[in-house]
């Protein structure tokens, strides 16, 4: 069986240059950040990839890349063997039918529900947009279902957002985007606005219905712990770049990158069990000005000549796909 | 941990918010202590008043809410009835306060240096040489590379971690003996929290400062505090020892809270889940206001407001827990 989601050699390049005339007057340089650098992927039906790093890394674009809100700057994104920027340029039906199998959760739901609509008709909108239900009264039960299966009562359907708690609106975003009966949702940090005992409602009810409908994950987080909680696969990227991929059992247990072990050290230890901590040195550089070769040779501990020189790809090792010299040449 | 007399104790702290609507009540009977190098943390979820808390002991509450009740007393002295003058000299000098989001608590148009020598010089008799060493010094002190280069640069020249250290220098300026700190790591990225987590525990460790730090992250509490107080809808519901309250919780709500957060050493196939919400100021249920949510509840938990009582191993505001202690279910 192929892939669901296949990402190839995928890049965003973002133009960030001060305008024209600035640029005459002051003599500055064109300035582009390759926010999403050869990126590449496949998701599974069924199955979740957790992408995880810190700000500025690159995860969110994917996201975005993914679900055709960027247009990729290089590389493809095939979703069910099509490739999707050609099927969103193309004719409007063959688009309309594509976003239907595909919706996206966002990280804030204060922001990204409509203040003045109605929650029957923030469910609802899908609906119409791509025309699947017309009869006022079977919108209603469809909108009703669908909040019924994310744990709200269809009477919620009359109310407005600001009546929610957060978790609650996360749960009509989450409603909204199962309107279209899609096989694969992009959720950009779902949970990360949310308190814990909220984040926990919203994170069962995510994998309750990906066990129900066989629904297929991206999964954007910051947060390690999370992602160990919902994830099959685990991706971490840094400064644009894949560094580590690989199933969640190994990634947790075993990692290889430097820059993953580093980020699973910095997780305070909430059980107090006395687990010796590496501290973490420096920052994220700023992407406008990356480091050559291996862009976290500047804060590897085991960084050498070559790492800062020649810029390492994605290899094999123990059923994990890391770039790293140091692991390639067996120094870790 | 030493009981030496408490740098701060708060003793029934009552705060309110009038409006037209009638009388908020958004703190109710906070009492607490923290000693010379104690970290004491602060944990609850949005809405539950650990920043009001911590607000309230800095004298920034915002109008119009009010102390309504209670005592603070910083080294023995009542703090809570100071004019903003006198706060003021208080504030900075003996309490320093480290916020959430250091672009805030920054001028920007200023450079950090000229912020850290004006703070220095308020609060002690320096020189403008020796205000700048000292300013030089306590971005050292915070872990920042090249202080003297650095000094004479904007906010904006700084990465997110490195504006919280320079808040947190800034704080430290004329060595206060109470540090408050407010989510201090919430807005940074894990690898910078750990840094900044490590420089509280510093602060705490050789210089004896007493810190109370805000946080809704379980995680940075288990690793940085002495002990911990949870908070909920306005009132403190278990204080104790972190160990205690982490690996034996007494309150059903701190059982929750702690069952929610997805584990990084064990496989559970569905997390804990607390149903609904906190409930708003506006609409605190009778007795115990945890009691809808509360998977234990009994007819006493819906009636009875309960107190701080002894449980297991901690301090809990919970029924349960004086049927115990009374022997009678």
């Amino acid at each position: 069986m192929t892939a669901l989601v296949q990402v190839q050699d995928l890049a965003k390049v973002f133009d960030v240059s001060a305008p024209w005339l600035n640029r005459v007057l002051e003599r500055q340089p064109r300035l582009f950040v390759h926010a999403v650098d050869g990126v590449s992927f496949s998701i599974e039906r069924g199955r979740t990839l957790a992408l995880v790093g810190e700000s500025g890394c690159g995860k969110s674009t994917v996201a975005r890349l993914l679900v055709g809100l960027h247009g990729p700057s290089a590389g493809s994104v095939r979703f069910d063997g099509q490739d999707t920027a050609e099927v969103l340029k193309g004719s409007q039906v063959q688009a309309l039918a594509l976003r239907r199998r595909m919706q996206m959760i966002f990280q804030d739901p204060y922001a990204s529900l409509n203040p003045r609509w109605r929650v029957r008709d923030i469910v609802a909108e899908p609906l119409r947009e791509h025309g699947l239900l017309q009869d006022v009264q079977a919108i209603d039960e469809r909108v009703a279902d669908l909040l019924r299966s994310v744990g709200m009562a269809a009477a919620d359907a009359q109310k407005f957002p600001h009546q929610f708690s957060g978790g609650q609106r996360q749960r009509i975003s989450i409603a909204r985007a199962l309107a279209t009966q899609p096989e694969f949702l992009v959720c950009d940090e779902p949970t990360s606005a949310l308190d814990v005992s909220v984040q926990a409602q919203v994170l069962n009810i995510m994998k309750d219905l990906q066990r129900e409908r066989g629904l297929t994950y991206l999964f954007i987080s910051h947060n390690l712990a999370v992602v160990r909680h919902v994830a099959d696969d685990v991706g971490v990227m840094y400064l644009g770049r894949l560094v580590e991929l690989a199933p969640k059992q190994r990634i947790f247990a075993q990692p290889r990158h430097p820059y993953t072990r580093m980020l699973l050290d910095a997780i305070p230890d909430i059980q107090m069990s006395g687990r010796a901590r590496t501290p973490v040195q420096g920052e994220v550089p700023n992407p406008l000005s990356p480091p050559t070769g291996c862009s976290f040779h500047p804060r590897c501990p085991v960084a050498n000549a070559r790492c800062s020189a020649e810029r390492p790809v994605l290899i094999v090792r123990d059923g994990a796909q890391v770039a790293c010299h140091a692991v390639e040449e067996g120094r870790i | 941990m030493t009981m030496s007399q408490p740098l701060l104790q708060v003793r029934n702290l009552r705060v309110e918010f009038p409006n037209r609507h009638g009388t908020l009540l958004a703190l109710d009977d906070i009492s607490f202590d923290i000693a010379p190098g104690e970290i004491l943390g602060v944990v609850g979820e949005s809405g539950a008043g650990k920043s009001l808390t911590g607000a309230a002991i800095i004298g920034l509450l915002e109008p119009p809410g009010r102390v309504a009740g209670g005592q603070i007393l910083l080294d023995g002295r009542r703090i809570d009835k100071l004019d903003a003058d006198q706060m003021r000299q208080v504030r900075g000098r003996q309490i320093g306060a480290v916020f959430q989001d250091p672009l805030t608590s920054l001028n920007p148009l200023y450079t950090v240096g000229r912020q850290l020598i004006e703070t220095i010089q308020t609060h002690l008799p320096l020189d403008a040489r020796q205000a700048r060493e000292r300013a030089i010094d306590l971005l050292r002190q915070t872990g920042i590379p090249a202080p003297e280069a650095r000094i004479a640069q904007y906010p904006h020249q700084f990465s997110g971690g490195m504006r919280q250290r320079v808040v947190i220098a800034l704080a430290l300026a004329a060595e206060p003996r109470l540090v408050v700190a407010d989510e201090p790591t919430t807005a940074l990225d894990v690898s910078i929290q750990a840094q900044i987590i490590a420089l509280l525990r510093r602060l705490a460790r050789d210089k004896g400062a007493a810190v109370m730090l805000i946080t809704h992250d379980m995680g940075v509490i288990a690793e940085t505090c002495d002990r911990v107080a949870v908070m909920y809808a306005g009132r403190i519901v278990e204080m104790g020892p972190v160990r205690d309250v982490i690996h034996q919780p007494a309150h059903p709500y701190t059982q929750g809270l702690m069952g929610s957060i997805p584990a990084m050493d064990e496989d559970r196939a569905r997390l804990l889940q607390i149903d609904g919400a906190m409930p708003r100021l506006t609409a605190i249920p009778s007795g115990c206001a945890f009691n809808p949510r509360c998977p234990r509840v009994f007819d006493r938990c819906r009636a009875e407001r309960p107190e701080l009582l002894p449980a297991t191993a901690t301090l809990a505001a919970c029924w349960l827990h004086a049927a115990m202690a009374e022997g009678a279910p």
